[in-house]
């Protein structure tokens, strides 16, 4: 009998500090792309609202907190993350599971920007990305979801096919300011 | 170069790709072959100037993108949704 092992998209690789700042990995109990159905904008939201307490966030905002937070990550698209997505949600949009299909990382620390600010062309100055902002973008040649949680700290989501390229090119930005700030 | 993406804001022209002119919004109706297929496939002016073309914002919210722009100064003039332009011309 043939047995499976289930392993995290990080496995093995996490977490890291270096010079101050930590890149951990996040394993959310779900990952759902919630897709509102033309004209059921409203009806999707109402109903997120009234099962999980968090409405259908702006473009590049999010909404919730940890545990469980609604994404914008693109055109009519939203990842609900942390938590399971009620069924009935598909009267008014599109559900698909995307729980195994993402890497989520923490990227925290004092000068985390500076880290971020050499993979991504985002500006994440904060104040202008600020707690609560959600941006699809680039990380290197990777396509990513970087969302601001907190002050000094940063989500990263990733397909969970590039989880070791991902680390590796934070891992290296991570190096390489942290060997800046030992010349000042 | 920076496209202001309507949903997005003001981003790097690294996340998008340019498709070519707006004449692929406008497809020509039926299957048949003619002057008209010919024109939407192939005939295209190279304009000096100001021109309108479709680009993908592919590594950003994955919306096709209207924009208006000037050849000889990279001028970026009007950005608007695909969809939304697709909806008023109908
Ligand atoms: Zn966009």
């Amino acid at each position: 009998m043939v047995k499976l092992v289930e392993k995290t998209p990080a496995e093995g690789l996490l977490p890291l500090e270096i010079n101050g700042i930590s890149l951990t990995e996040l394993v959310p109990a779900a990952i759902t792309s919630l897709m509102p159905f033309d004209g059921q904008e409203a009806a999707a939201s109402a109903l997120l609202s009234s099962l999980l307490g968090m409405e259908c966030p702006h473009p590049n905002r999010s909404t919730g907190r940890d545990g469980a937070r609604a994404v914008w990550v693109g055109r009519g698209q939203i990842f609900v993350v942390g938590k399971a997505v009620d069924a009935s949600v598909a009267r008014h949009a599109a559900l698909t599971d995307q729980s195994d299909a993402w890497a989520v990382f923490s990227l925290q620390g004092h000068g985390v920007e500076d880290v971020l600010a050499r993979l991504t062309p985002l500006d994440l100055n904060r104040a202008v990305f600020k707690r609560g902002h959600a941006a699809r973008s680039l990380l290197g040649h990777m396509s990513a979801v970087i969302l601001r949680t907190g002050e000094n700290t940063f989500e990263i989501m990733v397909f969970r096919s590039m989880a070791r390229t991902a680390v590796h090119e934070l891992e290296t930005a991570m190096r390489a300011v942290a060997a800046r700030d030992a010349l000042r | 170069m920076r496209i202001r993406c309507p949903l997005c804001g003001d981003r790097d022209s690294r996340e998008f790709t340019c498709m070519g002119h707006e004449t692929y919004m406008h497809r020509p109706a039926g299957e048949g072959w003619g002057p008209a297929w010919d024109s939407y496939l192939h005939l295209r002016d190279n304009p000096a100037g100001v021109t309108r073309d479709l680009w993908y914002h592919g590594a950003g919210c994955t919306a096709w993108l209207l924009v208006e722009r000037d050849t000889t100064t990279h001028d970026i003039l009007r950005v608007e949704l695909a969809s939304d332009a697709k909806r008023g011309n109908a």
